[in-house]
């Protein structure tokens, strides 16, 4: 790899979200007094748009190099230099990085805009937008992060600041625990994380060299090779261990349950971070880490199959379901599953492509959703709604935009993103044909499912009661204009892939390719598949996603088909199962919850029978021998004492009583003392 | 017979014992003292007894007026003490002064 081009731009990208976090968060609440919601707002909007510009000039420096130099590094300071390990504050900008960063200050910036709106009747706005900043800054820290300490930090922090938000109306039980709930998984997860960098640094210094530096550990991924750890091979560890990490943050199977309970925040924050930026993250992670990524083909199996059988998985929950968040949770879920199927088949490219437009369009679907629910005075039930396109033109119109690129459909962002990574499964020999199908199956119940939430929300009959329908209105241009940005940006930001089997020039392909470590161990090659064949399989897409949009549209639109019919079927067991989500937290609330409940019961039991029963007994114990000492005491020390005393009391009594006070007694002993003398002496 | 050494020392011894035996039990206090002067003229009588019968010089006899002044002295002494004895218990009776017994 080269030298890269210093700079001291990124900084500034990550810092100005913090410092309007800081900000906002230390005096937003004397701000929000003095100088209204007003200021808050442009405290909050302009460090991300300011980033925004900034990332825009990255991208334009970026273009300006030669591609194999593409790499800017802003090295703020040494942070550790002990022992082998040497870690930089420092950030780096790639082609990937770059993409990364217009996404999320773009996206964001966006999201705060519309916040505003959004936001307008809150309390405690000033508390929402010191979150979003710090929420930002950290998404920003974590891709641009040159080191895995850094990146970390951000992780970190995007979970942190998701629990934030999620919970952000902690008076509700139910939303603090679902951000509780978003952060212990993740936390799980992290801990995967964690786990794979050690043995990763490890194993790195064994062969001498102890680094966490990305583009070092890059350029010595091959050391791996070869290397084992308890049986089994280092580099498929380290990297099945982030990519736990990567379920976790990202949703997928099995980490993926806090998602849909994350619906308890509010709507720009699931469009933010739960839909175009924080859950990417897992998949940014692998294809920062492609060089390990492409020594574990083991791994990247595993990925690809998490990946479609999440896709499909939560593609089935999102048929069911009647709240309009949690459809567009499970979609959100489905989708990830798509980005992971794409870089599980080596196809970096197309995983990150997909989570361009995905971002885009499912922004979009989002913040829509939140202009129906504030329309709806905070209804979210798709049953009570309909026929809101005659209220809300802007936002059905952005709605159906983005509804038609999520389900892929022609010359729509989501098309040219989910297609390039159905036709990788299908055509390389790093993919694999069952995926495929799984993928296919899964898209046509996407268009079905996403129709089916147009369909009900927007046409038809209105079917909420006389209140709500009065308050039925347009949201403001703060909120919609957003919308039109985002809808503009899912009908076009395909076109920056377009393959060459329909005659493009695959920019995004081009722009990434220098990252997916050049091109040494880049496989998905495919010996060039005929375009017929890719023809063929865009025309098949095309269909089953025609197919679920015709379901929808006779089952919603038309009436009739009904779907009861399918409710019903098999007595109904499917139908309920879908429901309720697999009943999957529940399960998870049996094995693992009260597991780790019965686990504390049985340690505070066994703290309290045994390690008290212990102490309390040592504490017996030593009161029995200090019972025993204390007898010892009394009647042996004392005792020997007080003989002692009655020897000396006795003695003295009988020699007393030599002391007649008799004058003749005593001159009478003295005569017996000497004849007894003199009698010795004349022994 | 002819009176020799041994005769006067069995005077001296009989008159030594019964100065004891006054000594050792009457009550009297000048009694007592009577019988230390016998005890004491005892010894002289021994000492004269052996100047003449057995030293050529007068050492003996000298000793003996040595003796008869200690005697007097010791007399004075102890004739002093009684008067102190009949002061503090209005009698000469030794038993008397049995207070400072055990």
């Amino acid at each position: 790899m080269n030298e890269p081009s210093s700079t001291e731009l990124l900084r500034w990208i990550v810092l100005l979200p913090l410092f309007g976090a800081a900000i906002n968060g230390i005096a937003g609440y004397v701000i929000q007094q003095r100088m209204g919601k007003r200021a808050i707002s442009v405290l909050a909007c302009a460090p991300v748009i300011i980033a925004f510009l900034l990332s825009v000039e990255v991208f334009w420096t970026l273009r300006s190099l030669p591609p194999e130099h593409r790499v800017l590094l802003d090295h703020m300071w040494t942070w550790l230099d002990v022992g082998g390990l040497h870690v930089d504050l420092a950030f780096l900008a790639d082609p990937l990085s770059a993409l990364m960063i217009l996404i999320v200050t773009g996206v964001g910036g966006l999201i705060h805009i519309y916040s505003v709106g959004y936001m307008h009747d809150e309390p405690a706005y000033w508390r929402y937008f010191a979150f979003l900043n710090l929420f930002t800054f950290a998404m920003l820290t974590l891709v641009l992060g040159d080191n895995f300490l850094v990146m970390f930090i951000g992780w970190e922090g995007v979970g942190l600041c998701s629990y934030a938000l999620i919970g952000f109306w902690y008076s509700e039980w139910a939303n603090a625990s679902a951000g509780s709930k978003a952060f212990i998984v993740n936390r799980i997860g992290d801990f995967g994380f964690v786990l794979g960098l050690f043995l990763l640094f490890w194993t790195l210094n064994e062969a001498g060299h102890p680094t966490v530096t990305f583009r070092e550990v890059a350029e010595h991924a091959h050391l791996l090779e070869g290397k084992t750890f308890w049986g089994i091979g280092v580099a498929t560890l380290v990297t099945l261990l982030f990519f736990v990490g990567a379920t976790g943050k990202s949703a997928q199977i099995p980490l993926y349950v806090w998602l849909p309970d994350a619906m308890a925040g509010p709507t720009p924050v699931s469009a933010l971070i739960h839909a175009a930026t924080m859950v990417t993250a897992g998949v940014y992670m692998i294809g920062r880490l492609s060089a390990l990524y492409d020594l574990a083909p083991l791994t990247l199996n595993v990925v690809a199959w998490i990946g479609a059988m999440t896709a499909l998985f939560a593609a089935t929950i999102a048929l069911a379901q009647n709240d309009i968040k949690k459809v567009l949770a499970y979609s959100t879920v489905s989708q990830l599953g798509y980005m992971f199927m794409g870089m599980g088949a080596g196809a970096y490219t197309a995983g990150i492509f997909h989570l361009m437009t995905h971002a885009f369009f499912k922004a979009c679907l989002f913040l829509g959703s939140g202009s129906v629910i504030h329309a709806m005075g905070g209804e979210q039930d798709m049953r009570k709604m309909g026929g809101l396109k005659q209220w809300m033109p802007q936002t059905y119109y952005t709605f159906l935009i983005s509804t038609i690129a999520i389900a892929g459909i022609f010359p729509f962002a989501g098309f040219f993103s989910k297609d390039e990574i159905l036709w990788k499964h299908f055509s390389s020999e790093r993919g694999s044909g069952a995926l495929w199908a799984l993928g296919f199956i899964g898209a046509g119940m996407t268009a079905f499912y996403m129709f089916r939430l147009l369909f009900m929300t927007f046409y038809g009959e209105n079917r909420s009661d006389h209140h709500t329908r009065e308050h039925l209105h347009e949201s403001p241009l703060v909120m919609t204009v957003p919308l039109m940005v985002l809808a503009f940006l899912a009908t076009v930001g395909g076109l920056l892939g377009v393959p060459e089997a329909l005659g493009g020039a695959h920019r995004i392909e081009q722009w990434l390719a220098p990252v997916w470590h050049a091109g040494e161990h880049a496989g998905g090659h495919e010996a060039h598949a005929s375009f017929a064949l890719e023809w063929l399989l865009m025309g098949a897409s095309l269909s089953v996603a025609g197919l679920g949009i015709l379901i929808a549209y006779l089952m919603y639109v038309r009436k009739s088909l009904s779907p009861d019919t399918f409710a019903d079927a098999a007595d109904g067991v499917p139908y309920r199962l879908v429901l309720n989500k697999y009943y999957v937290d529940e399960i998870y609330t049996a094995v693992f919850v009260n597991g780790t409940l019965l686990l504390s019961r049985l340690s505070a039991g066994f703290d309290r029978y045994v390690i008290d029963f212990i102490v309390d007994g040592s504490a017996a114990v030593t009161r029995g021998v200090s019972w025993f000492n204390g007898l010892f005491d009394l009647y042996i020390i004392d005792g020997m004492v007080n003989r002692v005393a009655d020897l000396t009391m006795g003695l003295g009594t009988r020699f007393r009583q030599l002391q007649t006070g008799s004058i003749n007694g005593y001159l009478y002993v003295v005569v017996v003392g000497v004849v007894v003398v003199i009698v010795a002496r004349l022994m | 017979m002819t009176i020799g050494l041994n005769h006067y020392l069995i005077v001296s011894l009989l008159v030594f014992l019964l100065g004891l035996y006054c000594v050792l039990t009457r009550r009297n206090a000048i009694g007592i003292l009577m019988g230390v002067e016998l005890v004491l003229n005892s010894a002289n009588i021994n000492y004269l007894a052996f100047a003449h019968f057995g030293s050529a010089n007068y050492d003996g006899q000298i000793f003996a007026i040595f003796v008869i002044m200690l005697a007097a002295a010791e007399a004075a002494i102890g004739l002093a003490i009684v008067l102190g004895i009949y002061q503090t218990f209005d009698t000469i009776d030794v038993e008397a002064t049995e207070t400072l017994r055990g």
